[in-house]
C-alpha cells in the first residue's frame, strides 16, 4: 500500500461505527486497520469509542415517572378484572 | 377508544404476513428465546402485574419517544403509548408468538400513532424527523481543531496531539455511579434520532435490522445516526475523565 492510499487520522473516526458495526468493504477494512496498527492516537479513540459502547450497555432506560406508572397499572388491573375485549 | 385499538390489531394481522420472514429472522438474534417470550406472554395472559410492570419498565421510555417522533406534541404521545398498552393487553389472546413480543408492540404503537396522527392532521413523515439529524451539516466526531490542518506539508488530517488516555483500569472508573449518571444525561442531550438509536441499540442490545423496522430508516440512516451518537457520548466521557 502506497502512502497515499493511507488512511488519514480524522478520516479514520469517522469510520470507526462502520468498523465496529462490519459494514466497510473488504478494502476499507484492510485501510482501516494498516492505518490502525501504526497509529497510537486512534488505537487509543478506538479503544475509547469501546469503552463508551461498554458503559452505554450498563444504562438503563430512566425510571417512568410514578405517577405515569401507577396509570398504567391501574390499566393493567382494570384489564385484568374483565375489560377484555 | 375500543375501535381504534381494534382497528390497530387487524391491521397487524394484515402486515403480521408480510412482516413475518423478516421477523423470524430478527428473532435469532438479540431478543430472549421463544420459550421464555411465551412464559412472559402466559404470564400477563395470567394477570400478573410484575410482568407487566417489567415489560413497561423496559419498554415505555422507547415507545413515547417513538410517539413523539410521529404526533410532537408531548401529551398527545403520551396518550398514544398508554393506547399502546391497552391494546398490547387486549391482542394478548391474539398473540400468537410468531414475531417477538417486543416488535409486536412497537408495531402497535406505531399503528396506534400513525391513526392518531392521521386524525389530528399532524402527520409529519417519520423520516422526516429522524432525518433531521442526519442530512443536516456533517457532524464531526471529533472536533477539526484536533487535527493537522488539511492543508499542512506534514500529517495533514491526522491527529495534533494524540486523545488524552483515561487513565488506569478506565472501566472501573466508568461503571461508577457518577459516570453512569453522566452518561444518562449525556444521551438525554442527544438529537432525538440519535438518542433513539443509541438507547435502543447499546442500551437496550437491540438489532440493527431491528431499530431500522421500527424508526422506519435505512440501515444507512442508522449507522450515522449511530456514529453521532456515540462520538458524542464519548466526548462528554472524554471531557469528564481527563477534563479536556
Amino acid at each position: 500500500m502506497s502512502f497515499s492510499d493511507d488512511l488519514s487520522c480524522q478520516e479514520l473516526v469517522e469510520l470507526v461505527t462502520d468498523y465496529l458495526e462490519d459494514a466497510l468493504t473488504p478494502s476499507e477494512r484492510d485501510r482501516f486497520e494498516a492505518h490502525l496498527a501504526g497509529c497510537a492516537g486512534c488505537q487509543t479513540y478506538l479503544e475509547q469509542m469501546r469503552l463508551t459502547i461498554d458503559v452505554l450497555g450498563h444504562v438503563t432506560e430512566e425510571s417512568l415517572e410514578p405517577a405515569v406508572r401507577d396509570q398504567l397499572l391501574d390499566l393493567f388491573r382494570s384489564w385484568k378484572r374483565g375489560d377484555r375485549d | 377508544m375500543a375501535t381504534l385499538v381494534h382497528f390497530v390489531i387487524v391491521d397487524w394481522t394484515v402486515q403480521s404476513s408480510v412482516g413475518s420472514m423478516k421477523l423470524a429472522v430478527e428473532a435469532l438474534a438479540g431478543v430472549p428465546p421463544a420459550e421464555d417470550e411465551a412464559r412472559v406472554v402466559e404470564r400477563l395472559r395470567a394477570g400478573d402485574e410484575g410482568t407487566f410492570a417489567a415489560l413497561i419498565d423496559t419498554y415505555h421510555g422507547a415507545l413515547l419517544r417513538l410517539a413523539t417522533a410521529y404526533v410532537r406534541d408531548s401529551a398527545v404521545a403520551q396518550d398514544v403509548v398508554q393506547d399502546t398498552w391497552l391494546g398490547v393487553l387486549r391482542g394478548l389472546d391474539r398473540f400468537e408468538g410468531r414475531s417477538p413480543l417486543k416488535a409486536w408492540i412497537f408495531q402497535i404503537l406505531v399503528n396506534t400513532a400513525k391513526t392518531c396522527a392521521a386524525r389530528e392532521r399532524r402527520t409529519i413523515p417519520l423520516s422526516a424527523v429522524w432525518d433531521a439529524s442526519t442530512t443536516d451539516v456533517f457532524e464531526h466526531a471529533v472536533e477539526p481543531e484536533r487535527f493537522v490542518p488539511a492543508d499542512a506539508d506534514r500529517w495533514p488530517r491526522h491527529w495534533a496531539s494524540l486523545p488524552p488516555g483515561w487513565g488506569v483500569a478506565p472501566e472501573e472508573r466508568l461503571l461508577s455511579s457518577e459516570t453512569r449518571s453522566l452518561v444518562h444525561a449525556a444521551i438525554k442531550a442527544l438529537p432525538p434520532g440519535q438518542r433513539q438509536v443509541v438507547s435502543l441499540r447499546d442500551s437496550q442490545g437491540w438489532t440493527a435490522q431491528e431499530v431500522c423496522n421500527v424508526m422506519q430508516i435505512s440501515e444507512n440512516n442508522q449507522r450515522v445516526l449511530l456514529h453521532r451518537g456515540r462520538a458524542r457520548v464519548r466526548r462528554a466521557l472524554e471531557r469528564y475523565l481527563t477534563g479536556t
